[in-house]
């Protein structure tokens, strides 16, 4: 964890040099990339007051495309995807070594299953879930091999937001974005919120 | 003749009115309610620190309010603050500046120069806010008038006289004597009029001639407050044309020109000479050694008889504990960070959504307001941008800087744009009020709270809809301004039901420090 502090402070000093060109440069402010906490929580706990979900136990690979396809904006672009939209610009500025820094220092934060506060059906929700297992692993543990990333333990309301969001196309829509495309074909077999908070309220009960 | 007001109601109702207000005026006397300039008083001079320890999250004004005043008073008081920078939302951008929105980092390109700051938060303090006022003379800081209202200043409305900017007095000239003919001419009409006398209705007929300007016949004509379109002083002056009152009303406007110099924002407003965040600065200076910068917290733990506080500095893990903690940290940050508050206080805490306030200001390489005879002052736009303020300082020097955009809240429609889109649309939308607008302007900061690095938001918002605050609304907000066992208080003007004012933010200070005060002499007697 320490080692990534200091390629942060390094990174500090560098990014006030090569940002500024005028006479003084070197008085000014430094700032870096290392901004995540501010909305992500305390280690990336997630923040529901922020509706930023949980990056501690985040998959390095999941995040890392996410963030890509934030960079890009082949996510949180639409108009309707109100979260996604105040991440957009966030990582538009990112370098290839920022998103992997950010990836290694996501990844030394410890898991901690969020807390639940989604209310559902969740012997309904376990039905519902066969069909996401495929791809999400039986535990909705997560699989590389599928590029489907973990559930257990994020936060369930960031989970109904998405599942809205995929269901609706606010999410999942650019061509470009395969794997988002695939989930948006597959969101549209749940049947309406009442389905999805169930499904929720299932994968609340795993992986904890 | 049943809903009309006689003479006698109207007595009864002014004498039912004095007697409430005598009534609480000797409410007040009697110690028994609280009137507005005395609820706001400390009355801690009687508790000392005796040693004690206090430690504050956030180094906004209310934080730096509650620092100072406990360490006046003995106690051994530290400030953690997460960014780089004192005065959360009081902010006074000058030149070299980093303003930290993430996503959007900008350096502050102005000229060096005293008078060419932006206020991008706080900007204004009404004559009212007698407690930001009484910090100023406290703390040596030198005030000046700020214009807010200027009558040469524009009013300007795609459908109102295609597009043509108006000067704020004629439109108001015109408002006034449109509605004063209005009035006139239903006076001998309505049933309220009946109560007068004659006499009276003699009077209350001058007042409203003179409220409008009406000729004889009690007819609106034009005046020459809406000035003269030449001549004036060595010759008689010509007045403008009068604009139809039909023109006038589609205008979005009429509304504004009537009600935004009352109240809060009415004569008069005051400003600090060289930037507000000149209060921020006199709190710092006797609490300099006790801020701690980029320190961001990690956990807050309430016991019985202390706060624990983790936090991060320079990479670095720290903790502290103290026997009482005060807490600026925006609410919807707070429930990012670990801590063990009540299931209450922390629905409370969640229930406050963030509002969205946005400003954008530019350097203008010549005040070409100016040259327009505008002197400080807002011009209403009916666009996004909504404001342009003239800085009231720095008068006839070459350069200032101006506000070019003021969205108070309720959208994010520049927050959601880039850098570059928002600066291009506060020049497209400014030249709608001057034409030559993109010439003069340069440099152009935004500041979009919504993004503020460590602050997320400008404005808390209690109330979600417009009725009024709700009874769950009104509980909520109640239980947030209890402390946690006596040792943990939220204050800021989150804690308020007035929020974006210093008042209020020093306010909840101060409700939080006699709470704690009153506390510690029920503890005393107790022994």
């Amino acid at each position: 964890m320490k080692y990534y502090k200091l390629i942060g402070l390094f990174m500090v000093v560098a990014g006030s040099v090569g940002a500024v060109s005028t006479a003084g440069a070197q008085d000014r402010e430094p700032f870096d990339d290392y901004y995540c906490q501010t909305c992500h929580g305390i280690d990336g706990i997630g923040n529901s007051g922020i509706q930023a979900p949980r990056l501690a136990g985040m998959e390095d690979w999941y995040l890392q495309r996410q963030l890509e396809l934030f960079r890009s904006g082949l996510r949180g672009r639409h108009q309707q995807d109100i979260e996604g939209l105040a991440m957009q610009p966030m990582a538009a500025k990112l370098t290839d070594s920022s998103i992997e820094e950010i990836v290694a220092w996501v990844g030394s934060w410890e898991y901690l299953p969020a807390p639940v506060t989604t209310v559902g059906d969740a012997v309904r929700g376990e039905r519902l879930y066969a069909t996401c297992a495929t791809c999400h692993g039986d535990q909705a543990q997560g699989m590389a091999s599928t590029g489907a990333p973990q559930l257990a333990g994020q936060n369930d309301w960031y989970l109904l937001t998405q599942l809205k969001n995929f269901k609706a196309g606010y999410r999942g829509s650019e061509p470009a974005d395969t794997y988002g495309n695939q989930m948006r074909l597959m969101a549209q077999s749940v049947q309406d919120e009442e389905a999805m908070k169930d499904l929720v309220a299932y994968i609340n009960t795993l992986g904890r | 003749m049943s809903d009309a007001v006689s003479r006698r109601d109207f007595l009864n109702m002014v004498a039912a009115i004095g007697g409430t207000g005598a009534l609480i005026q000797a409410g007040a006397a009697l110690g028994l309610m609280p009137a507005t300039s005395q609820a706001a008083e400390l009355s801690l001079s009687d508790q000392t620190g005796n040693g004690r320890s206090a430690v504050i999250l956030g180094a906004g004004i209310s934080g730096l309010c509650a620092a100072y005043e406990l360490m006046q008073r003995g106690y051994d008081v530290t400030v953690l603050e997460a960014s780089h920078r004192a005065g959360g939302r009081i902010f006074t951008v000058r030149s070299g500046d980093l303003i930290d929105e993430i996503g959007n980092r900008q350096y502050c390109e102005f000229d060096a120069e005293p008078h060419m700051y932006f206020n991008a938060g706080a900007a204004r303090i009404p004559s009212t806010h007698s407690n930001v006022l009484h910090y100023c003379r406290e703390l040596g800081v030198d005030l000046e008038v700020f214009v807010n209202e200027n009558k040469n200043a524009y009013f300007q409305d795609d459908a109102l006289l295609n597009g043509k900017p108006i000067r704020n007095g004629m439109f108001s000239t015109h408002v006034r004597g449109f509605l004063a003919e209005l009035m006139a001419k239903s006076f001998n009409e309505t049933e309220l009029m009946e109560s007068f006398s004659e006499s009276e209705m003699e009077t209350l007929l001058g007042v409203v001639r003179q409220f409008g300007d009406l000729d004889e016949h009690l007819r609106y004509t034009g005046s020459t407050r809406a000035g003269y379109a030449s001549g004036g002083f060595l010759e008689h002056g010509t007045p403008h044309e009068v604009i139809e009152f039909k023109k006038l009303i589609h205008g979005r406007y009429m509304r504004e020109s009537l009600t935004a110099n009352e109240g809060e924002t009415g004569p008069i407003l005051m400003q600090p000479v060289g930037g507000m965040d000149m209060i921020i600065k006199g709190f710092l200076r006797p609490l300099e050694q006790r801020v701690r910068y980029r320190a961001m917290v990690r956990s807050v733990q309430v016991s019985d008889d202390s706060v624990s506080i983790e936090y991060e500095q320079n990479g670095e893990q720290h903790a502290i504990t103290a026997d009482y903690c005060f807490n600026c940290i925006p609410s919807h940050l707070m429930t990012g960070i670990p801590n063990n508050f009540p299931a209450d206080y922390l629905e409370a805490m969640s229930y406050i959504r963030r509002g969205e306030a946005y400003k954008a200001a530019f350097q203008a390489k010549e005040r070409f307001w100016e040259k327009e005879g505008i002197y400080g002052g807002i011009s209403w736009v009916n666009a996004p941008i909504r404001q342009v303020w003239y800085p009231p300082h720095g008068i006839h020097k070459q350069k200032g800087v101006v506000l070019a955009a003021y969205d108070y809240g309720g959208g994010m429609h520049f927050t959601n744009m880039t850098q570059e889109q928002r600066l291009e649309a506060a020049k497209a939308q400014g030249e709608k009020l001057h034409p030559d607008y993109r010439q003069y302007v340069e440099k152009g900061i935004t500041i979009a709270w919504h993004r503020m690095n460590h602050m997320l938001g400008c404005s808390a918002r209690w109330q979600r809809n417009r009725g009024g605050w709700t009874e769950h609304e009104e509980s909520l907000y109640h239980r947030l301004q209890q402390s946690v066992n006596g040792r943990h208080y939220f204050i800021g003007d989150q804690v308020s039901q007035h929020s974006a004012w210093q008042e209020s933010a020093l306010l909840s200070t101060h409700w939080a420090l006699n709470d704690l005060a009153q506390r510690q002499r029920a503890e005393q007697s107790a022994v």
